[in-house]
């Protein structure tokens, strides 16, 4: 029945001495691993929260709401043209300093300083305090300390990470591991036609992952999506990956390429037929200045003739897909309580030529949301039942190894924090 | 009153309230009609754009005029409704329920 070679132990998962036993789910329901989960992930880890393009010019600012980190976090391109990034707060009284209209909607634009709404106090774009309304009112304030509060910024390929852990000295590149160094390289300044989604999911946020990090589920769940023959075959078929690996909390898997284009046309819908384009992008790759054959090493790690995507899981909450037509799908998941979430899918292309080209990537951006509904419904079911605790052990397969490294790994930061925070050691 | 859409697509007229700006207006849209209103602008719209490849392939997006801009949001809704016409048999995704994702970042054109 298998389609591509696994390792000489038989299966990934124990290759990568991963334990098949049933998974509770219980990290995934529990209010209280919820609470614990903030402190020792989302307030420790290097979190992905823009790109540079979103700061073109000196002074382009946005925010950026991380509940689950109890944080609302600034980033701007200041005067020197650095990235960096301060919580979003002001000194005085502690009002949110940049939001518009709604302090909990994020918010984004240009400036020379920012100017709290609540007193005018000012902030200059390195974040030092530059006025004090009446000044003189205060009692000897020295301004020198009462600057922003800086939060680590750092940018990998142009992916602007933030770490609001003020302890954690381990620098970006390092903790991105492997899988960063190999794609390094990968023309991703290229891809800046974006089309970006959001969906409020009532699931834990390591459920939306677990969607998103198999495909053994694409034939079935997704079936209706394909014409009714292939559907057929691709049930019968199934899903075998060409290869898996895991770096520290990280992994990857890389995917075979499917139907772009197809081996004839009728496996494919109409509107797919006429436009050369689907759910693994427009057929015909734009020129990124590299062939399939010459991208960065841990794309394609297995240099695969059939080979048509990589998904890479930087944990805890960045996907980042690659696909062989020369785009690119990243995929947040911001916790907002245990059982539920904000979900971000941003498709990146290259800037299209002509109207054609633009609708083919319509048509890519489109197909990907039509799969995001179904996985984001079904999710919301799924949580439900895991919360009614009728059944609490759920057996994986070896093309779901991944889920069980994100939530071993999830359980591992936990326990590894609270032991040295001599806290109560996760269960 | 001028036409909506540049000469030679006379043909979408008809569907001129297609031709919305932005994924999330169109998605709306499609959602809040009924599948034989989706049959019918596929039904007209689908040989339109298949005949017209050619056109849209040469069609500039610098400096796009207004009617083509009209006619690639009206192809984009195509896009949009191609779904319910050749997969699902009904205006949402089967098994969607109340879930929604919401375009929030769209290309201008």
């Amino acid at each position: 029945m298998a389609h591509f070679p696994k390792p000489e132990e038989g299966s990934w998962t124990e290759h990568f001495k991963i334990d098949t036993g049933p998974v509770s789910y219980a990290d995934s329901i529990s209010p209280e691993f919820y609470e614990r989960e903030r402190d020792a992930v989302f307030r420790r880890t290097w979190l992905n929260v823009g790109r540079v393009e979103q700061l073109p010019r000196k002074g382009s600012y946005f925010t950026k709401e991380l509940d689950a980190a109890r944080a609302s976090v600034v980033v701007v391109r200041g005067t020197d043209g650095e990235v960096r990034a301060f919580h979003n707060v002001c000194r005085h009284r502690g009002n949110k300093l940049v939001w518009d209209d709604y302090p909990s909607e994020e918010t984004k634009g240009n400036c020379r300083q920012f100017t709290c709404k609540y007193h005018a106090w000012r902030y200059d774009l390195d974040g030092k305090l530059a006025f004090v309304q009446q000044e003189s009112e205060f009692f000897d304030i020295d301004k020198s300390k009462y600057g922003l509060m800086q939060v680590r910024a750092e940018v990998w390929e142009g992916f602007i990470f933030v770490n609001l852990d003020p302890d954690n000295t381990t620098p970006l590149k390092d903790y991105l591991g492997k899988f960063a160094q190999g794609i390094e390289g990968y023309p991703f300044d290229k891809l800046t036609q974006v089309h970006k989604y959001r969906a409020e999911i009532g699931s834990n946020w390591k459920l939306f992952i677990d969607a998103f990090a198999e495909f053994y589920h694409a034939p079935i769940l997704h079936g209706g999506q394909y014409e009714a023959g292939e559907a057929a075959k691709i049930k019968k078929y199934g899903y075998e990956a060409l290869s898996y690996d895991i770096d520290g909390p990280h992994s990857m898997v890389s995917s075979w390429g499917g139907i772009a284009p197809p081996k004839e046309k009728a496996m494919v819908k109409p509107i797919e037929r006429v436009l050369r384009s689907g759910l693994f992008g427009p057929w015909d790759a734009p020129d990124i200045g590299m062939t399939t054959e010459q991208l960065p090493s841990a794309i394609n790690p297995t240099r695969s003739d059939v080979w048509g995507m990589d998904t890479f899981v930087f944990f805890p909450n960045f996907m980042l897909l690659v696909w062989r037509p020369n785009w690119v799908l990243t995929y947040h998941y911001w916790p907002t309580s245990y059982n539920t979430h904000i979900f971000e899918g941003t498709c990146y292309f290259v800037p299209p030529e002509n109207g054609f080209q633009r609708l083919q990537q319509e048509l890519a951006a489109v197909t990907f949301k039509e799969y995001g509904l179904q996985d984001g419904n079904t999710l919301e079911a799924t949580q439900t039942m895991l919360e009614r605790r009728t059944v609490d052990e759920f057996p994986l397969c070896d093309q779901e190894i991944l889920l069980r490294h994100l939530h071993s790994s999830t359980q591992n930061f936990v326990r590894e924090y609270e032991q040295k925070n001599s806290k109560t050691p996760a269960g | 009153m001028g036409n909506v859409f540049p000469a030679g697509f006379e043909a979408l007229e008809p569907f001129a309230d297609w031709a919305v700006q932005g994924e999330k207006a169109r998605y709306a849209k499609r959602v809040s009609s009924t599948m034989e209103e989706l049959q019918a602008f596929y039904d007209v719209a689908y040989p339109l754009l298949q005949k017209n490849t050619e056109y849209m392939e040469k069609l500039s997006l610098e400096g796009i005029g207004e009617e083509d801009k009209r006619l690639l949001w009206a192809f984009c809704a195509l896009v949009t409704v191609a779904f319910p016409v050749e997969a699902w048999g009904q205006p949402r995704v089967p098994d969607s329920g109340p879930s929604s994702i919401d375009a929030i970042i769209e290309p201008a054109v």
